[in-house]
């Protein structure tokens, strides 16, 4: 049915959508223009293609690295966290074990805790080990998560207890149970921990800033924002690098539309 | 084991525990005995990482906050409250924490920008809702730092589309993130916008678990868009509201990236920014007294200050819900 009031929300609506696309738009255009074609005035909107302006950006920043750098570590994190979060996650919401609740409420607390009051003994703890500029520093305290426990303890409580009970009447212990009973039936939570892994992780910004300061060792976004001071000016290099670092990203949501908005959704619901 | 096999037993199972419920388990079985080893070995890995990497942090970070680190990395001696003191004096924490408290309360502006456009597109019979989604959506999975950098530009006094814009009708544009009287405005409109997707996608999914009928019967009495609006879905849409305006401000109270990248980086070069101190924040602060002028007590006491300004404005959040929120 289409009525009349509707033309005035697809109207609002396009006008909001306007204010939210535009800025990519306008970057896209600044990035295939040059330097002193993108700083004319009054500006020109249709671009020159001068694609060089992202070949530019390898030669300022060793992006090819920075980029597996931000791979491997959104990868490894990822990774971690769907498995140990699944598995602390399902002892939590399954398996009786004295201190449980006790257990679980000290979980939940590092979520309440704002992450400037972990950095400086991290910093610390990574600095003794020696991982300081390492994939290492990049990756392991972002392998445990107990926002991910949280998320799939609640996705396992939403499960009809019954199969892993068969399960266990079967003789199967809950390592067994865990892997082939309650994985495959947990998938939308999983996709969705791992989601939101995925998104936080490639555009982490504090941690990576400070542990990785040598440019090989660096994430996209530590890098982009190093081009600061020295390259501020050139602008449509800078639209280049940083469409390119959040590409893969936006790919990925494209793509994955559904889940992303789902995941995002399923956080509100359980909070 | 496969999954129908799986479900096979499942049945057994109830079948079993009806007939032979209630079930009484001994209390120190074997069973339960290795139920329990189980249970902590599955949760082992990450409890143990979360004490190594996040709870001992926390009680360092609190130690740290009372002490002074000697010169050249030597021990950190015990200084008690000086650390404190010195913060309570501290005319840029000052700053820093009115920029923080501003930038937070406005910010909560994008939230009824997002209910009315989560309502509008809950509208029954619209079309494009997926399309439209997206595209809010997009700022909320790009990558901070970059977004700071189109905004950056977008932002140019002399070159960005913004003042060109503005200059159609006759005004004259400031240098919006290099003046102090505009700098914090500007990076306010770029939290909202980033931030906006991800209010309406939690309140298109608040709107759409309120029953339909109490919309159907507000047509029947003639209740319009707005009127429906105003009555229907705000009241029972005050869960997810508040909950956004919990997120937003726990969000906006740990403001960094946009900081960082708008005006202008770390120590001396963010310093030359005239605007510089009206856009440091709380965070901003902490990075520069951890890892730029390498004082972690004092970096470590405004980390304190910031967990107790969370826990003061979340809790103040929880105590006037109870005049404005209504469960269903």
């Amino acid at each position: 049915m289409r009525r009349p009031g509707l033309l005035a929300t697809h109207a609002a609506l396009s006008l909001g959508a306007l204010a939210m696309v535009g800025p990519f738009i306008w970057q896209l255009l600044t990035s295939l223009k040059t330097l002193p074609h993108a700083t004319r005035v009054p500006p020109t909107i249709v671009p020159d293609g001068r694609w060089s302006n992202y070949t530019q950006v390898f030669h300022l920043l060793p992006f090819g690295h920075q980029f597996l750098n931000t791979a491997a570590m959104t990868a490894a994190r990822t990774a971690g966290q769907l498995v140990f979060c699944s598995m602390a996650g399902y002892a939590f919401a399954r398996l009786r074990f004295p201190g449980r609740g006790a257990l679980f409420a000290v979980f939940l607390s590092v979520l309440m805790v704002p992450p400037q009051l972990f950095i400086i003994p991290q910093y610390e703890i990574i600095a003794r080990l020696g991982w300081l500029n390492s994939l290492a520093a990049l990756i392991v305290p972002g392998l445990f998560s107990a926002f991910g426990t949280f998320l799939l303890r609640q996705f396992f409580l939403g499960l009809p207890a019954e199969l892993d009970e068969a399960a266990r009447l079967d003789g199967a212990n809950p390592l067994r149970i865990w892997w082939s009973v309650m994985l495959p039936l947990a998938r939308p939570g999983l996709v969705a921990l791992g989601i939101l892994t995925i998104l936080w992780s490639w555009n982490d910004f504090f941690w990576p800033l400070v542990v990785n300061n040598d440019p090989q060792k660096m994430t996209l976004s530590a890098g982009l924002a190093s081009l600061q001071g020295q390259f501020m000016t050139d602008y449509p290099v800078l639209m280049a690098g940083s469409l390119l670092a959040a590409l893969p990203v936006i790919a990925v949501f494209v793509v994955m539309q559904r889940q992303f908005v789902e995941g995002i959704a399923f956080t509100g619901s359980k909070a | 084991m496969s999954l129908t096999e799986t479900m096979g037993t499942a049945r057994q199972a109830r079948a079993v525990r009806a007939t032979r419920a209630p079930q009484h388990r001994p209390r120190f079985s074997r069973a339960r005995g290795a139920e329990a080893l189980w249970g902590y070995a599955l949760i082992a890995p990450t409890g143990l990482g979360l004490a190594v990497f996040y709870l001992w942090p926390v009680v360092q970070t609190a130690y740290l906050s009372f002490t002074h680190a000697g010169p050249f990395g030597g021990g950190n001696t015990w200084t008690g409250l000086a650390n404190y003191r010195e913060l309570l004096a501290d005319s840029e924490v000052r700053q820093a924490l009115l920029n923080t408290l501003e930038y937070t309360g406005l910010g909560l502006a994008g939230i009824p920008i997002a209910v009315v456009f989560a309502a509008l597109l809950c509208r029954p019979g619209m079309q494009g809702v997926s399309v439209y989604r997206t595209l809010f959506f997009l700022p909320v999975v790009t990558t901070p730092v970059a977004v700071a950098m189109i905004w950056r530009w977008l932002y140019n006094g002399d070159f960005g589309i913004i003042n060109y814009l503005l200059s159609l009708v006759g005004v004259a544009g400031p240098h919006w993130i290099a003046d102090p009287r505009t700098a914090l405005y500007a990076m306010v409109v770029v939290g909202i916008w980033m931030s906006l997707g991800y209010n309406l996608v939690i309140l298109m999914a608040g709107i759409q678990a309120i029953p339909k009928h109490y919309y159907e019967a507000a047509a029947i009495d003639g209740a319009g868009f707005v009127a429906q609006f105003l009555r229907i879905t705000v009241p029972l849409l005050s869960p997810s509201i508040f909950f956004v305006s919990v997120v937003s401000v726990i969000g906006s109270l740990q403001l960094f990236d946009l900081v960082y990248v708008l005006v202008g980086g770390a120590g001396q070069s963010a310093r030359t920014n005239p605007a510089f101190s009206r856009t440091e924040t709380i965070v901003y602060l902490f990075y520069d007294k951890a890892f730029q002028t390498n004082d972690k007590g004092y970096a470590a006491a405004v980390a304190m200050v910031l967990l107790l300004l969370i826990v003061a404005l979340t809790a103040a959040q929880f105590r006037l819900q109870r005049r404005w929120v209504h469960y269903a």
